[in-house]
């Protein structure tokens, strides 16, 4: 698959993949070995029928692939794009045990694609109304797979998003050289299309509480509202100006464009050397955005080794091409300002990794006199998020884990309450879209059964 | 979906209030709340205080000062007109109860913030005084708003155009000399109201601010408008916009409040000198 050249890409906010061409893609899909008991389909979260639009493709019958991926995954164009498939279905991939794994990933991203370049909608099989209305809080993976699914059910389905545009993380979150909005806006669109209202701009809890939509006749809630409150690392200096959470930084970039200053309103200040700290997707996400908004330097700054590096190995590879450097094995320790309170440098200490922690990932332990100056103006602190308690303290009975996460069934999304369900980041801390996506499948299907009783 | 603009009034050259047509807020909406606005697809997130609610029409009442690109575009909007997006009521609203006698201190449009709070305060039982300031008589807003909840209302310019010449802090000084009030609740421009809290913080006079910060999403999500009170990390949006105000690390706060302001400068120099319907 082509990528842009490094060199350009930095300069641009396009994306860097460009997906296989129709030849590439078919002669993908013969490598199929199209095993009778498919791995891969058991690596999938949302079971999609894998073999099925691989051999549709092969055939070069590209809508019966999009209509097999459709069937499960409301989110093809998404999925193809941001899912780590090397730990997921192209890890089963028989082929990968000698050689290389089929890309099922670009497969899938190819088929849905074709689509949205085309510009034309699939088939939509209707289902028999069901008459009962579902109430869906968060627009991200989880609620808009549940909400597709629910509706694909014959629900009356709304979505209530408390930000302007749907799309959750993938919106504000997921950076437009990774995962193009117009992208988001296709897939939301078709979601729209089975039959789901989008309420934007409501923040349940505040703008209207569940007691009240309970009397407007909803009948069951489904709360997807991911991972939607940022962590600092809690050293001193970080109230100064420059250090943002990744939330910020991101939905400044994303959501609100901030690339495009001032083209759009919304600014955002690079500076010239920046230290993300983190490594996850997030954190490679903020060190490109930095890159591409014109810093000098960007730099990774992660307690642990590159073994530990939460984020997908492909985008710890794109950094890396792009010039981000790494300061592996160092933490952070406290941030200094000059008189305009501006980030002038951050101390950081060396660590040596340890014994594993309850992670199973082995701990960084200090090293005494590590301790040395980074000359850094824009701190970003990608170091995960946790829950936003704003709608959940608002809701009677609603058990809350240790980490004040919902304390949710992982298979069948129940929570203490009996109309509310769960599933995504709110329920399992800061994950991938792809475990969001199958938590709001299951929990459609889950809220079938209730309102089924 | 879009917000309706139902009625506008120009309080003065750079003032405008807006009634906006957004049912589901005006039933929630609370004393001390605010909401967060976008006009269009280009536009920021911008806060401002719920000044009041209509139940029957479904409207809210906002009131916006001129200051950037973003106050300005509003400012030329009509009645009939839409803004893109609307959210609210967000952060916590004022709960303080029965307090006794409590003093209202406004600035500028700060008034504008005081006014749902000290009805508020009126409705609770407690026994209000009020003193309002600003540069000059044109700039005083919501007199008779106030008049009507409280007759013990001082008015001071800097320019001495109206009421006392001089600072708000003046008579300030002279009420907490005078007497003790349970609670001051002041809003006003940053410096303004950090320097309220230094005189009240000499009388011992429990003082609650409303903080203007800069926001983003203003649910809790970025962190963008954080700020030091006691030894802690707030969230304006959140958990305030109501803080303590001897709590309040002001040097930090306002330093924060400026971080954007190059930017700010470059959007409004670019507005001016292409807009045309500037007037």
């Amino acid at each position: 698959m082509k990528k842009q050249d490094p060199k350009e890409r930095i300069k641009n906010f396009e994306e860097v993949a460009s997906g296989f061409t129709e030849e590439e893609a078919v002669k993908e899909a013969k490598r199929c070995l199209m095993c009778k008991k498919p791995s891969c389909v058991a690596g999938c979260p949302v079971e999609i029928n894998i073999p099925g639009f691989i051999k549709a493709i092969e055939k070069r019958n590209f809508d019966d692939a999009l209509n097999l991926l459709k069937e499960k995954n409301s989110l093809p164009a998404v999925c193809g794009r941001v899912c780590p498939q090397e730990d997921q279905c192209e890890k089963m991939c028989l082929l990968g045990k000698k050689g290389k794994a089929i890309n099922i990933g670009a497969l899938e991203r190819f088929a849905a694609d074709r689509e949205l370049n085309q510009a034309r909608g699939i088939r939509q099989q209707a289902s028999e109304k069901k008459g009962k209305k579902v109430a869906v809080i968060g627009s991200g993976p989880a609620g808009l797979t549940c909400a597709a699914d629910l509706a694909k059910m014959g629900y009356e389905v709304t979505i209530f998003e408390s930000l302007h545009k749907p799309g959750g993380v993938l919106i504000y979150g997921i950076p437009e050289f990774r995962l193009p909005k117009r992208i988001i806006e296709k897939e939301t669109g078709y979601i729209e299309s089975l039959g789901v209202l989008f309420e934007l701009n409501i923040l349940i809890g505040k703008s209207v509480t569940i007691e009240a939509l309970r009397k407007k006749g909803y009948k069951a809630f489904f709360i997807g509202t991911g991972a939607g409150l940022p962590h600092f690392v809690g050293i001193p200096g970080e109230e100064l100006n420059g250090v943002y959470s990744a939330n910020e930084f991101l939905t400044r970039i994303n959501l609100m464009k901030a690339y495009l200053f001032p083209e759009y309103d919304t600014p955002v200040k690079i500076g010239n050397k920046v230290a993300v700290i983190g490594a996850g997707n997030v954190a490679m996400d903020s060190a490109r955005c930095a890159k591409r908004l014109g810093a000098k330097e960007v730099f990774i700054v992660y307690r642990r080794t590159e073994n530990e590096m939460p984020a997908r190995i492909d985008e710890i590879e794109n950094a890396k091409e792009e010039g981000i450097k790494f300061e592996l094995l160092t933490n952070p320790l406290r941030i200094f300002g000059n008189e305009n309170g501006w980030v002038k440098k951050m101390e950081c200490i060396r660590n040596r990794l340890g014994e594993p922690d309850e992670s199973g990932r082995k701990s960084p332990v200090p090293i005494n006199g590590s301790q040395f100056i980074m000359d850094v103006d824009t701190v970003v602190c990608a170091i995960g998020q946790g829950p936003n308690p704003l709608l959940l303290s608002t809701i009677k009975d609603l058990r809350l884990t240790k980490k004040k996460n919902i304390d949710a069934d992982p298979e069948t999304g129940v929570t203490s309450v009996e109309d509310i369900f769960a599933g995504g980041d709110i329920v399992t801390g800061a994950a991938t879209v792809i475990e969001a996506m199958g938590a709001g499948k299951r929990a459609a299907r889950s809220i079938d059964a209730y309102l089924k009783r | 979906m879009a917000y309706k603009i139902v009625g506008k009034e120009k309080l003065n050259s750079v003032t405008t209030l807006f009634e906006i047509e957004a049912p589901l807020i005006a039933e929630q909406a609370k004393a001390g709340q605010f909401i967060v606005f976008c006009i269009g697809e280009k536009s920021e997130r911008i806060p401002l205080t719920i000044v009041k609610k209509d139940l029957k029409s479904g409207t809210i009442t906002i009131i916006s000062q001129e200051i950037g690109k973003t106050t300005k575009e509003l400012a030329l909007l009509d009645k009939g007109d839409f803004i893109s997006d609307l959210i609210g009521p967000l952060g916590r609203h004022a709960d303080f109860g029965k307090l006794g006698r409590i003093l209202f201190v406004g600035g500028g449009v700060g008034v504008a913030e005081i006014l749902p709070v000290l009805e508020y305060a009126k409705s609770e039982g407690n026994n209000i005084r009020a003193i309002i300031g600003a540069r000059t008589k044109e700039l005083i807003i919501l007199e008779n708003e106030l008049r009507k909840v409280t007759s013990d209302l001082t008015i001071t310019t800097d320019d001495g155009s109206y009421g006392i010449k001089g600072l708000l802090t003046m008579p300030l000084e002279e009420c907490l000399k005078k007497e003790k009030f349970d609670l001051v609740y002041c809003v006003g421009p940053d410096i303004m109201m950090k320097t309220v809290c230094e005189i009240t913080k000499n009388y011992n006079t429990k003082t609650l601010v409303s903080l203007d910060a800069n926001m983003l999403d203003a649910t809790g999500m970025c962190g963008t408008c954080r700020v030091i009170v006691g030894s802690e990390v707030k969230f304006t949006c959140v958990d305030g916009p109501e803080f303590d105000g001897h709590l309040v690390d002001w040097g930090s706060f306002m330093k924060r409040q400026k971080r954007f302001a190059e930017e700010e400068k470059v959007s409004l120099d670019l507005y001016n000198k292409h807009c045309k319907y500037k007037k």
